[in-house]
């Protein structure tokens, strides 16, 4: 009998390889490069847990970016009393998972689609806290100077050593939800998303399910925010609106939703691109949304399910070819009894 | 007290305002299963082009017949036949990613092709106020709840009386039997689309004097539209109405007597805490689900 392995060879030496590059990439770059580089791993961070919620799950989460500035406030308020990264950020994920389960209660109980609009309404609410309440957030000018965490007497400041620091969790937090994914849970997911009330007739407490799920992705995006903060040093409440939600849904399900490298490449795109798109300026927003709305018309299943959509309009193809073939062929036959 | 009633009015008056909103997203729902997202930008298209049409010297009620005709041309039937229509049969998540990334799209166009400030938008019903009995109440609060009232009340008379509507109500509630029955499923859905864009059309002729017409006027109105629709209970058209009341009354009253800086999440408040007693909104009739 075959050996079931975790990963197939190819996709083992594929990843090996993106990791190697991903570790000689600093050398490469100069600081701005390096930023943006270490800003998409918080993103790919964030889109994972959100993959898990939309993609795996089923659930319309519009809450991401909201939860995000919790981890973000959380570790930043907390740095600033003194207390070390290594105590804050496993509390922005308590925190965010907490609030996952708090907003996802009552809206699960009765409708997928609720949740969105809870989510979305939630986010609103975290926006308007983060900018009113001065005390705690610094309102409208935020918190400054949020250092970066030593790991046991070695110091993270600099730029490469921080970046190798958020490498290494982003790893650890991808295997984690690769982990999750095989096991039962992550099985009772997907049947949550295929045919929630068969899956509720088999067994599955689908409002426990849909729940965790939603808090899951919630704490990923609180570590994202826990890494996010002493990435950019400062944080305002404005990178945590209700469009960086929307971005990151779109990040999720541009990739392609319910695919494991799906948000790598979706944050990618929503991060990246406009990077190189600088020429389209204020543009570059209304063409990325109205590609969105043509992807979805003609690429639901995002960038990832290309391969899938092509075989599939070949074989429509084909077999509208045999069809026209066999009609032909009859046609000919009949002439020819005729 | 006065305080109190002038609240209260110009309340009613701005849900009432929400509830157009709020119906046109019900009937779209219903009748095409389509979630709009983009409902808020819905209202902030048909200001601007009221804008475009006054700059360029027509007045208010000519931009306003012009930009019900667009509306209805753009936000009716080019939305229904180049997106809706593409995307039957692909799943609610992927109309709701669709019509988010129109969301985006329509804001990003406005603010990188018009302006990125807010522009004042002036009341169809003038700038007036009037006493009545120490209350000071402004006409374009009158006009707005009369004029929504009209909308909404002469909706549900189509809705209910014509054939049409009729036919419209049998596509909403069961699209196999009303086309079984003869009943032209795809002219109705349309027709839905239609009344959708009008009621956008008079809700941002309605509400822009108040939010002012910026490229990001729809979130907030967006948002207010989708929760009075499940307050009210979201298959039911009076639900909407009783929805952006409760809504603009209760969002007034704890902005003035609680905390302004929360005003925008009485919503939310409001809806979570009408789900957990009465999931299907407090006029709604509980749904069956497919497998």
């Amino acid at each position: 009998m075959k050996k079931t392995t975790l990963l197939s060879t190819q996709h083992l030496a594929l990843l090996t390889l993106a990791l190697l590059a991903m570790c000689f990439a600093p050398a490469l770059l100069k600081t701005y490069g390096l930023y943006l580089l270490t800003l998409w791993l918080v993103y790919v961070i964030a889109a994972m847990g959100l993959n898990l919620t939309v993609g795996y799950a089923g659930l319309k989460s519009l809450c991401h970016a909201g939860f995000m500035g919790v981890g973000a406030y959380t570790v930043a308020i907390m740095m600033k009393a003194g207390i070390s990264f290594w105590i804050a950020s496993p509390m922005a994920i308590v925190i965010c998972f907490a609030l996952g389960l708090v907003i996802g209660f009552p809206a699960l109980r009765v409708q997928l689609h609720y949740l969105g609009f809870a989510t979305l309404g939630f986010n609103l609410l975290l926006v308007l806290f983060f900018r009113n309440e001065e005390w705690l957030t610094g309102g409208t000018f935020g918190i400054q100077n949020i250092k970066r965490p030593d790991f046991f007497g070695v110091s993270l400041e600099s730029n490469t050593s921080f970046y190798f620091l958020v490498l290494a969790i982003t790893v650890i937090f991808g295997v984690l939800l690769a982990l999750l994914l095989r096991s039962p849970w992550g099985r009772a997911f997907a049947a949550l998303r295929d045919n929630p009330i068969r899956a509720e007739s088999t067994g599955v407490n689908i409002t426990a399910y849909t729940l965790m799920s939603f808090a899951i992705g919630a704490a990923y995006a609180g570590i994202a925010g826990a890494l996010f903060a002493p990435l950019v040093n400062f944080i305002e409440p404005a990178p945590f609106g209700i469009s960086n939600s929307l971005l990151f849904l779109m990040m999720v399900v541009i990739g392609g939703s319910g695919r494991f490298y799906g948000p790598v490449l979706g944050a990618a795109i929503a991060l990246l691109l406009p990077e190189y798109l600088r020429f389209l300026k204020d543009w570059y927003l209304a063409v990325f949304g109205f590609t969105a709305v043509a992807m979805m018309i003609w690429l639901p299943g995002g960038l990832l399910s290309m391969k899938e959509a092509w075989q599939l309009s070949q074989a429509k193809r084909a077999a509208g070819q045999k069809q026209i073939a066999e009609v032909a062929a009859a046609a000919t036959a009949k002439g020819a009894t005729a | 007290m006065t305080d109190f009633m002038q609240l209260l009015l110009s309340g009613v008056a701005m849900g009432a305002i929400y509830a157009m909103a709020a119906l046109g997203f019900t009937l779209l729902w219903q009748a095409a299963g389509t979630i709009n997202f983009a409902q808020g930008e819905f209202v902030m298209l048909p200001a601007f082009a009221m804008l475009i049409g006054m700059s360029m010297g027509l007045p208010l009620w000519a931009s306003f017949i012009v930009a019900v005709a667009l509306s209805i041309l753009v936000l009716g039937a080019a939305f229904k036949k180049w997106i809706v229509d593409p995307m039957r049969g692909s799943g609610v998540v992927s109309v709701v990613v669709a019509t988010l990334g129109l969301s985006i799209g329509l804001k990003s166009f406005v603010k990188a092709g018009y302006s990125a400030e807010p522009h004042p938008f002036p009341s169809i019903f003038g700038d007036e106020v009037f006493k009545l009995a120490g209350v000071t109440i402004s006409y374009s609060d009158v006009g707005a709840l009369v004029f929504a009232g009209l909308m909404v009340v002469g909706l549900q008379m189509f809705l209910n009386k014509t054939i049409t509507g009729r036919a419209m109500q049998a596509v909403a509630q069961n699209t196999f039997s009303a086309e079984a029955l003869g009943i032209n499923v795809k002219r109705m859905i349309f027709y839905t689309f239609a009344i959708n864009a009008i009621l956008v059309s008079v809700t941002a002729l309605l509400i822009t004097p108040t939010y002012l017409a910026k490229f990001d006027m729809g979130d907030n109105i967006g948002l207010k539209a989708f929760f009075a629709a499940i307050i009210g209970g979201f298959n039911n058209s009076r639900g909407a109405l009783l929805g952006g009341i409760l809504v603009g009354v209760l969002e007034n009253l704890a902005g003035a007597y609680l905390t302004p800086a929360y005003k925008d999440g009485v919503a939310l408040v409001l809806f979570l805490a009408v789900i957990l007693v009465k999931p299907d909104g407090l006029l709604g009739t509980p749904q069956e689900r497919k497998v």
